[in-house]
């Protein structure tokens, strides 16, 4: 494989992996907070939690 | 008698003789630039805690005849327990992990594409430094300098090119400290002023505990799915930050965010300070590689801004395309730069919350990136 195969084939795929994996994290999280939202109890802000 | 005492006297001149001699004059550049990272990290205050200790491990390996770097000098002896092998880089992550609040992120969890964007000079300068002439893995660890990501580019370089280590090391952490510069003009460059007073709503908080609490467990278990050579990254900075929510092991927190990360920093930095001996670090690719860093810092910062430009228009006007430079790793620099343009351009304008949310995003986005592209490089058979 020459270089410049190898580096479009991983800026192509490094690009659109990081996007994909972030995209996904971000729609695991909404369901997250479908699943666990956020009680009366919690909306006092703190430290984290 | 005499000549014993010529001799003992040979043994004291020895290294003095030697920086005097064209043998030296490497030794003699590097200690001059010794004290320049000692006086920027003493006098200017640029990333203190790891350029004393690198600058100080670059005045130590180049006294002639020190033998620190040697088989079993104590320099050696850090460079194999800690860098050769990975472990400081992630032993710090496990301590940024704990340091960091993803709450504003997890309150829009959108934003984590911002984080995405902000990696987007990672790949670019990739083929910036292949066009240079740097073979493939060399080119992969000067690339990930637009991490923005110290242990990150450390990680990476310590495995795949561990010749540049000290040059991609001081060069990613010079850079991070160069943020709020390299950053504010470029964002000016990119965007309107009309989309530079964007007000941005209030971020309202709905995130429970226990979604902060599976936040790390999910990103450590999608991540180590997708790319597995880069689970080592993911792992520990979502290890750190599992301890800080769970709040049923505050000493171990306390202990990853302060002595674990102190004492590892300082190691880490004699153990890259010890890898700038003269005759290795002063070469053209030096150069080169500090050239790729700044450009890779600064295509980050256009990439994460013309993605905020690209969803401000998408959403009608509702996103101020200021926070996409925040979609980077350097935390919590990046957001504060915003914080302050946004304020500069319109004084009841406070983007922090939102520019939080990217840098933090920018933070895993880093770490994806590294570990995408190290999975990437596993599949095609490279490493």
């Amino acid at each position: 494989m020459d270089k410049w195969t190898f580096g479009l084939t991983l800026m192509i795929v490094g690009i659109g992996g990081t996007f994909l994996t972030l995209w996904v994290l971000s729609l695991v999280v909404d369901v997250l907070k479908k699943f666990f939202p956020l009680s009366s109890g919690e909306g006092t802000p703190g430290k984290s939690a | 008698m005499f000549e014993s005492i010529v001799s003992g006297l040979g043994g004291l001149t020895s290294g003095v003789a030697h920086l005097a001699s064209a043998q030296g004059i490497p030794n003699l550049v590097m200690l001059a630039i010794a004290g320049t990272l000692l006086y920027l990290g003493v006098k200017k205050g640029v990333e203190p805690l790891l350029l004393v200790p690198i600058g100080f491990g670059c005045l130590l390996v180049n006294l002639p005849l020190s033998e620190l770097m040697d088989q079993e000098g104590f320099l050696r002896t850090l460079y194999d327990a800690g860098v050769a092998n990975e472990l400081f880089p992630l032993l710090i992550f496990v301590g940024i992990g704990a340091m960091t609040d993803f709450g504003p992120l997890l309150e829009n969890p959108r934003i984590l594409l911002f984080g995405a964007a902000g990696q987007v000079g990672i790949f670019l300068t990739l083929m910036l430094a292949l066009a240079l002439g740097f073979p493939e893995l060399e080119a992969v660890a000067i690339a990930v300098i637009g991490a923005c990501d110290g242990p990150t580019a450390i990680y990476v370089a310590s495995q795949y090119a561990p010749q540049l280590l000290g040059p991609i090391s001081v060069a990613a952490y010079s850079y991070m400290a160069l943020v709020p510069i390299i950053q504010p003009p470029i964002m000016k460059a990119l965007t309107t002023e009309k989309e530079r007073v964007i007000k941005m709503a209030a971020i309202k908080r709905s995130v429970s505990r226990e979604t902060r609490l599976l936040f790390p467990i999910v990103v450590t278990v999608i991540g180590g799915l997708i790319a597995p050579k880069g689970l080592p990254l993911l792992g520990t900075i979502m290890l750190g930050n599992f301890m800080r929510e769970s709040g049923v092991v505050e000493r171990l927190t306390k202990a990853s965010e302060n002595e674990i990360a102190n004492i590892v920093t300082l190691f880490l930095g004699l153990a890259i300070g010890a890898t700038m001996e003269g005759n290795a670090f002063l070469k053209p690719t030096t150069l080169a590689i500090f050239a790729l860093g700044f450009i890779a810092i600064s295509l980050d910062t256009v990439a994460g801004v013309v993605f905020g430009k690209i969803v401000c228009a998408l959403t009608g006007g509702k996103v101020n395309p200021l926070i996409g430079a925040a979609g980077i790793s350097a935390y919590p620099m990046a957001a504060r730069v915003v914080q302050t343009q946004g304020l500069r351009y319109n004084k009841k304008n406070h983007l922090l919350m939102h520019a939080a949310g990217a840098n933090t995003g920018g933070q895993i986005g880093s770490v994806v990136a590294a570990a995408v592209m190290l999975s990437v490089l596993k599949g095609m058979g490279l490493i």
